[in-house]
């Protein structure tokens, strides 16, 4: 075989590859998976994607909670008789064979009867005869064929979720009209005095009246709401002139039609009210698969297996630990709570909580976080508090996490809108004045038809086109913002405060450094291979540093968890691993986590790992330093601190051990200093800053793993491209800008005929559409070219 | 003339009716998921006839 791939998951098999029917397999558990759709007739998965599959993962006892009925009711949407129905998020979710074959899982247990992938969100609905299988046998068959659903705390609490579709119904009914009621104006816009249309006219206009009642009384109810709102607290936001030219186009037609003056502008005043909810409906991007309002509840599982003092285990809820209690954590467990180690060697991996992605070791009697993984087999804990108190859950009782960002900030839009409102009723008490003395008959008519004429649709949808379409291009290029108003306030920031750990360094790789005594080739030969036994995340990082060497077989190969690797080989005996293991005669405390080697009980010197930061870090910051002030606000110790000054410009303010609670004061202090604060972070412990933040940005490596509740996420890969995307949300305030002048070129004009008292309702009905229209092909293409550049 | 009547009613009602129909068709979900059916809709619908020549095809690769 060419390529030695997996042909189920599409890893690299290594040298180590079971071979099945002619396929290679990286593991026993992708063979397996192979072996199910094989015995089932549904290879036909494999046609459809290269390696489309996941390699599936240890889960003996995982799902034992989902046979608590309390949490069946909990995940369960339906339950009946006999018919349950669930819906599960599953990450893995990624390509039509993914659907394909989630689609088809009756095929592998006929008591499902039905199940729906819903792509986007990465969910799969499965209906099952809950009297013949149940929930967690439904989990299982997911996890056993790769596509493990992910449950957590959050599925808990959430329960049944509600869709909202209010804004299709009223562009919907908004369409409805503004289509039927341009049919039965046409008669009307030709002024053709025909006989028999003179004759239907009021029928024609009462039934334009009718139709117009629905639009405005429920499609735009949002913007009197708004305005009304908006007036009470002393602001003129947008919505107060578009609520005022929609009162009063509505109340003038309808007396003109009253009295039969003429034919009132129900055309216009549907057309305006349809394009407004366009821009809404446009605005609104949303990506189903992220969320942005991610707390701990979603990092944490549903249920824990508690040990009873008789010894019996069973699991409980996790909202249900009290203190005192004996918890069992397996491996690839979540800690859900602080507590004692009472048994077991622990290796916690903290990353979740700190970023930090080595893992620590604990022994019996040491204090365990909650959000730590275990990594390293089973162990026991007693929990010293509830999940509530538990110092990192703590952290989400601050106000921060219950405060609106949106609100206390003017947009663009807003700003621009309190100068029209007052310019446009200027203008429309003089030119009522003036008509006043000239000719009184007509001072109603231009009052009301300058109202109607300068209702400021087309600034109206300046921003909402804008800003979606940005929404897009940025999602595009892997940047996913939370919402229009995040860019205007991106384009605002003038400090920037980046965290270290997981942000400007990677996780994936790091930099080892040698200090000791030289080794000779052999030895060389040895460490590399003992390495390469070895599974630990140190070794690991640590064989794919070190240069190649030859593939020997060792004499004698001995991993001691926790503490290192023992190896030996012809005359060569090597010890690899913490100070003490190895026996490190001079123990100094270093910050930076070391590996140590010695050779036949001699010590020989030891491996420094150093972070190793992003790829263009150094361009990034030189780039961003003439325009906002640089911070790095790190959790970490200052093991880091000459590296980093190395690499960043000298004007970058250091600062390391931070706890979350303090990079959230320190962000208030400067916002109360008049700061408008960037922050980027990636972990569980820059959550308050990221909420206390004007623009909180998570990076993550991979989008479909968690990040802590902010307003965009950033891909990894494209951490370098910060600035550009920083300058690009820059560029769309200047768009809007242009688009402002742009549509107050059309106000003039309509005002021209509006304040002369010649506004027929066919100019209107025009002027409207066509200035709303090119308002949206400008800020569309000048978007889309803006977008080009990003490249 | 008064056909007129006829034909608005007509025209009223053609598009009350597709008003109700797409009221309809939002509420029972159909546009909350819009790549899953595009995708679903080149699925065939059995399989065990195709596993043949599956095979055969992943043996000449």
């Amino acid at each position: 075989m060419e390529n030695n791939n997996c042909f189920h998951c599409g890893d690299d098999c290594g040298n180590h590859s079971i071979s099945f029917q002619e396929k290679s397999f990286c593991c026993n558990g992708c063979k397996t998976v192979f072996e199910i759709f094989n015995e089932n007739h549904l290879t036909c998965y494999y046609n459809m994607q290269n390696s489309p599959g996941a390699i599936p993962k240890e889960i003996e006892g995982k799902y034992d909670f989902l046979a608590q009925e309390n949490i069946i009711e909990k995940l369960t949407e339906f339950r009946g008789d006999s018919i349950e129905i669930a819906t599960l998020y599953i990450p893995h979710i990624h390509c039509s064979s993914c659907i394909w074959i989630l689609e088809n899982l009756n095929k592998l247990n006929p008591n499902i009867s039905d199940s729906q992938v819903n792509f986007g969100k990465k969910t799969v609905r499965v209906t099952y005869n809950s009297e013949t299988t149940n929930l967690k046998s439904v989990v299982l068959l997911l996890s056993s064929i790769g596509y493990e659903p992910y449950i957590s705390l959050d599925d808990f609490n959430s329960g049944k979720k509600h869709i909202n579709r209010t804004l299709i119904y009223k562009l919907g009914v908004a369409g409805f009209g503004f289509g039927n009621i341009m049919f039965l104006s046409f008669p009307e816009y030709f002024e053709v005095n025909e006989f028999w249309l003179e004759q239907y006219k009021p029928l024609f206009r009462w039934l334009m009246f009718a139709m117009s009642l629905p639009i405005v009384f429920y499609s735009a109810q949002d913007y009197f709401i708004s305005a009304f709102k908006g007036l009470k607290a002393k602001m003129l936001n947008i919505d107060v002139p578009i609520a005022l030219g929609v009162s009063v186009l509505f109340i003038r037609s309808t007396i003109e039609i009253m009295l039969d003056i003429g034919s009132g502008f129900f055309d216009s005043l549907a057309g305006l009210i349809f394009f407004l909810l366009v821009g809404k409906f446009f605005q609104q991007k949303t990506y189903e698969f992220l969320s942005f309002e991610r707390d701990y509840k979603s990092y944490f599982p549903i249920a824990i297996t508690k040990i009873n003092k008789d010894g019996s285990e069973n699991s409980i809820q996790v909202y249900d630990i009290e203190k005192g209690d004996r918890i069992l954590i397996r491996n690839e467990e979540l800690i859900p709570v602080d507590g004692i180690l009472i048994n077991g060697k622990a290796k916690i991996d903290y990353s979740f909580v700190t970023g930090e992605s080595q893992a620590v070791s604990k022994d019996s009697g040491d204090k365990l976080f909650a959000g730590g993984k275990q990594t390293n087999g089973v162990i026991e804990m007693e929990a010293l508090k509830s999940v509530e108190q538990s110092y990192l859950t703590q952290l989400w009782s601050n106000d921060v996490f219950n405060k609106n960002k949106e609100e206390g900030f003017t947009s663009i839009t807003n700003t621009i809108s309190k100068h029209f409102t007052i310019t446009l009723l200027t203008i429309a008490f003089l030119a009522t004045a003036f008509w006043l003395f000239m000719d009184p008959s007509k001072a109603m008519n231009v009052f009301t038809a300058v109202l109607i004429i300068a209702c400021p649709c087309a600034i109206a949808l300046s921003a909402p086109f804008t800003f979606g379409n940005m929404l897009r291009i940025f999602g595009k290029r892997k940047f996913y913002v939370k919402n229009a108003s995040v860019i205007e306030q991106l384009a605002a920031i003038n400090t920037i405060i980046f965290d270290k750990t997981g942000t400007i360094t990677s996780n994936k790789d790091s930099n080892a450094e040698y200090d000791g005594d030289l080794l000779s080739d052999s030895e060389n030969l040895v460490l590399k291979n003992s390495l390469r036994g070895s599974n630990h995340p140190l070794s690991r990082t640590l064989y794919n540093i070190l240069q190649e060497n030859n593939i020997i077989t060792l004499d004698a190969f001995e991993e001691h968890i926790g503490k290192g690797i023992e190896a030996k080989h012809d005359a060569v005996n090597m010890k690899i691993g913490s100070a003490s293991f190895v026996g490190n005669p001079n123990r100094s405390t270093v910050l930076n986590t070391t590996v140590h080697v010695s050779s036949n009980n001699v010590y020989k010197g030891k491996f420094t790992f150093y972070n190793s930061y992003r790829k263009g870090v150094s361009k990034l910051f030189n780039k961003l330093k003439q325009q906002f002030d640089l911070v790095i606000l790190s959790g970490d110790n200052e093991g880091e601190l000459e590296n980093l000054k190395k690499l960043l410009p000298t004007k970058t303010k250091l600062i390391f051990n931070q706890k979350p609670e303090e990079k959230l004061e320190y962000i208030k202090f400067h916002q109360s200093e008049g700061a408008k604060v960037l922050m980027i972070g990636d972990g569980l412990n820059d959550a308050g800053a990221l909420a206390q933040s004007n623009v909180g940005i998570a990076i993550s490596e991979d989008v479909n793993v968690f990040s802590p509740a902010c307003d965009a996420i950033l891909d990894a890969s494209k951490f370098e491209q910060l600035y550009s995307f920083i300058s690009a949300s820059k560029s769309a305030i200047k768009i809007i800008k242009w688009s402002f002048v742009l549509s107050f070129f059309y106000n003039i004009i309509g005002l021209y005929f509006a304040v002369t008292g010649q506004l027929e309702p066919v100019i209107a009905a025009i002027l409207m559409p066509l200035s709303s229209i090119s308002i949206v092909v400008f800020t569309t293409v000048a978007t889309n070219i803006l977008g080009n550049q990003l490249e | 003339m008064s056909v007129i009547y006829i034909l608005l009613s007509v025209s009223v009602v053609l598009g009350v009716t597709f008003f109700v129909i797409f009221l309809m068709s939002v509420r029972s979900g159909q546009y909350d998921d819009d790549y899953t059916p595009s995708v679903r809709m080149l699925f065939e619908d059995e399989l065990v006839k195709e596993q043949t020549d599956t095979i055969k095809q992943t043996k000449t690769d």
